[in-house]
């Protein structure tokens, strides 16, 4: 399962997705809106995507996770769109025979996952907005 | 060759547009594409350096030899932080 939506996303079914009965571990990772950055009040972020690209790069996280340890399944949800304050911006659920290798694999995908996915974030914030990553720095209002 | 190029994000919002059509000579490369977008888009110049690029939803670099009918895009930094031109 590799997904960008436009909804709130149902962390229970990204993990249900990678279930299997050869598995002994399933890891989820659910990143969330936080309400402060940077000595900023946070008020809501707002995700932007190359859809088609986006989802072939998660597609490619989830075979090298596989080729790199033994795991069973992988499902990674990117919602796009507002996202509020303390929901789910993106579910990464991976399923291995070992908790070992599920926890470092997750953590392999979501660390590859900000680093090469066309998706970006515009924090909106008390005061104005700025696009986060964004090497000039503008920020209106 | 007809280029279609698109904008996301930082960039589409200092443009106002989401995409173009460029034409380009044969043989053109991405790094030639840039050339020509910032020549009519002066605005690009300031982030031309921060940007990836993408030929067909894949990651390439400058030198790359673009064909007619490519889909080219302008990919601003993403979310996260390692710079995937150097990958």
């Amino acid at each position: 399962m590799y997904e960008i939506v436009e909804h709130a996303i149902d962390a229970h079914a990204v993990a249900a997705a990678v279930a299997d009965p050869t598995a002994g571990a399933i890891v989820t990772f659910i990143g969330t809106t936080r309400d402060h950055n940077d000595g900023r009040r946070v008020t809501l972020l707002e995700y932007e995507a190359y859809p088609e690209m986006a989802v072939a790069e998660l597609r490619k996280i989830g075979e090298t996770v596989q080729q790199r340890w033994p795991i069973t399944k992988v499902a990674i949800v990117h919602r796009i769109g507002v996202v509020p304050i303390a929901e789910a911006s993106v579910v990464i659920a991976v399923s291995s025979g070992h908790r070992r290798a599920a926890f470092e694999a997750c953590h392999f995908a979501i660390d590859r996952l900000k680093e090469v996915v066309p998706i970006w974030k515009k924090e909106h914030f008390e005061g104005g907005e700025v696009w986060i990553g964004s090497q000039t720095g503008e920020r209106f209002g | 060759m007809e280029i279609q190029v698109r904008f996301f994000a930082s960039v589409r919002e200092k443009l106002r547009r989401s995409e173009a059509t460029c034409t380009v000579a044969d043989g053109a490369t991405v790094r030639d594409l840039l050339d020509h977008l910032c020549r009519e888009y002066p605005a690009l110049e300031v982030v031309r350096k921060s940007l990836s690029i993408a030929v067909n939803r894949e990651y390439v670099d400058p030198s790359h030899v673009l064909a007619d009918g490519d889909e080219v895009a302008l990919i601003p930094p993403v979310s996260g932080g390692l710079d995937v031109r150097d990958r």
